[in-house]
């Protein structure tokens, strides 16, 4: 499905815009109190707003996704990140439904970012960027959202990061959206997912080419140190059946003889995985997301429910119980919560053997769920 | 969409505006029908993947776990209404499961067919287990774990105290029978409780 822009079910080209959210003169003030401007926003969109625009679905990306989520670009060898949901046909049938992806704020894929220019120096902002949370990444979608002039979005839908984004986006600001899709996400990283976290960060900041984060003006990146923080994150994000299923003890086929070099199959995988990585990420968007990550824990301020109890929110929250980046009993916890707040809360553990990236899969039993929830929630605002 | 009786009789014990959580809602259609009919709100559990999917599709929040060892979930006094419908006879734990259901909710509607009727007592006689419209299955291909009569089962409502407010025995058709006091366990083919604890 979708593996050529000419199948039926394929969106064919799409092209990605770019919109001035904020400006110098209008900042974003930032959760932290520091002011952010300006802040341009790359985005796609896929199929048609309805009559009374009421069918836009928005979709939050992970840690290092783009605005690229379906279709083709004209030098694609693969269709975007989420081309498999998203589409004629397909559980967000771009025939009825208006999908918009947006590249996060903070990110490295044309939305502003500490590798942008800081317009007051002309050069890169470097270290001097704000940090963020994942309230900022909202308070720029909703912006893109204004821009978009949509009064209200049928569904806020992503997984991980993504999904930590849709959370927020409902807890703070329920009256504008009316469901939230929260997959393999969590409300409250644990110190082995932080861990994770600060070994690949100290592997970028560590690489002297890093240069205290001034790569840019040195015309270096911090390549190797990127590529090892993909690599280990990679690990993570599928599980040990998967990996074996994919490579059990396979020698790598250029290797004869033992040593330290690239040895077996998944030791190949890795290394192609870290190579193409540094072509396409920035070594500090993925130090100020992965951050954004650690910090995120909205229900460590119980009045954070007040705003859905006075405005309830349908939630769907998804889990893959081979997950162990962010298992089920992340979740779980999250629907736990919203259950508290006595939100209207669909939660599924699915049953998958890819682990983390499991979300990004064509599973039968997840489209399911995801192509009833959409149908669903359209015929409540259609009817 | 009209309810199949029994559900429709379950629909018409719950008050209007209630908060409900239905234990083995199937595909949500006492649920659905809450929501669109009474101004309730509620949520259903289900573990059979076909079925969860069903309800999402009519709209109700369906929450995918395990009655005999999950509901730990639910907070304490978080419902008004917890229903177990034609359910209890499937799991491992029922008295576990009712006091839970006393735990979470204040009023408990449970349904549940009954082993001791008459007709079932005469094929046991004969030598052959019980089926019926209400025990429709073969004893090797059976949901069914827990085989209890209305004696029996509401010896365990008062053993954990939970008061029996209200009971409609159902006749081999579904109907309401207006059979009263020990004649329901040999009349009644099911019966429908209302409780409280």
């Amino acid at each position: 499905m979708g593996a050529d822009p000419l199948e039926p079910d394929s969106l064919g080209q799409v092209e990605t815009q770019t919109a001035r959210i904020f400006t110098t003169d209008a900042p974003l003030t930032l959760a932290s109190g520091a002011n952010l401007g300006p802040i341009d926003v790359a985005y796609e969109t896929y199929g048609s707003l309805n009559a009374d625009r009421s069918n836009a679905v928005f979709i939050c990306h992970a840690l290092t996704g783009d605005a690229h989520a379906a279709g083709w670009h004209p030098a694609d060898k693969r269709a975007g990140w989420w081309d498999n949901l998203i589409g004629p046909g397909k559980p967000l049938d771009t025939n009825r439904f208006y999908v918009i992806c947006a590249n996060i704020l903070g990110g490295c894929l044309g939305t502003t970012g500490p590798s942008s220019i800081d317009p007051a120096t002309g050069i890169s902002y470097g270290l001097s960027f704000p940090l963020l949370t994942v309230a900022d990444l909202v308070e720029v979608h909703r912006g893109l959202v204004r821009h978009l002039e949509i009064p209200r979005l049928l569904a806020v839908l992503g997984g991980s990061l993504g999904g930590m984004q849709a959370l927020d986006w409902a807890l703070r600001y329920p009256s504008e959206l009316a469901t939230a899709v929260v997959i393999a996400a969590s409300s409250r990283l644990t110190a082995q997912n932080i861990a994770f976290s600060a070994v690949a960060r100290r592997a970028i900041m560590d690489d002297p080419d890093f240069a205290d984060g001034n790569y840019a003006a040195n015309q270096t990146t911090p390549d190797i140190g990127l590529a090892i923080a993909r690599m280990m994150a990679h690990i993570t994000y599928l599980s040990e059946d998967a990996l074996t299923e994919k490579f059990g003890r396979d020698p790598h086929p250029a290797s004869d003889t033992p040593g330290f070099g690239i040895d077996f199959a998944v030791e190949s995988y890795l290394d192609h995985q870290g190579h193409v990585f540094t072509e396409r990420f920035d070594a500090l968007s993925y130090l100020y997301l992965s951050r954004v990550m650690d910090y995120f824990d909205p229900f460590a301020d119980p009045s954070v429910l007040d705003a859905v109890r006075a405005n309830p929110v349908k939630f769907l929250v998804m889990s893959f119980d081979t997950d162990w980046r962010f298992s089920t009993e992340h979740s779980r916890r999250i629907a736990n919560q919203l259950e508290r707040a006595e939100q209207p809360v669909t939660f599924r553990e699915i049953t998958s053997p890819w682990g983390h990236d499991s979300f990004l899969l064509p599973l039968p039993s997840y489209h399911d769920t995801l192509r009833a929830y959409f149908d669903r929630a359209l015929s409540e605002v259609t009817r | 969409m009209s309810l199949r009786p029994e559900l429709a009789l379950l629909a018409g014990l719950i008050p209007s505006g209630s908060r409900v959580l239905d234990l083995g809602c199937g595909s949500g259609s006492l649920l659905a029908d809450l929501i669109a009919n009474s101004d309730c709100r509620g949520t259903g559990v289900e573990i059979d993947p076909a079925a969860v999917v069903a309800a999402i599709s009519t709209g109700v929040p369906v929450v995918e776990l395990d009655i005999d060892t999950e509901l730990d979930y639910f907070a304490d006094n978080s419902y008004d209404v917890v229903v177990l419908s034609r359910t209890i006879q499937t799991i491992r734990r029922p008295r576990e499961v009712l006091q839970e259901m006393a735990r979470i909710g204040d009023q408990l509607i449970v349904s549940v067919p009954n082993f001791g009727l008459l007709r079932n007592r005469l094929r046991l006689l004969r030598g052959r287990m019980p089926m019926s419209r209400d025990l429709p299955y073969s004893w090797y291909d059976t949901p069914n774990l827990r085989f209890t009569t209305l004696a029996d089962l509401e010896q365990l409502f008062a053993e954990i105290g939970l008061n029996t407010e209200q009971r409609i025995v159902l006749n081999p058709s579904g109907r309401p029978a207006h059979t009263r006091g020990h004649l329901a366990n040999l009349m009644g083919s099911a019966a429908v409780y209302v409780l409280r604890a």
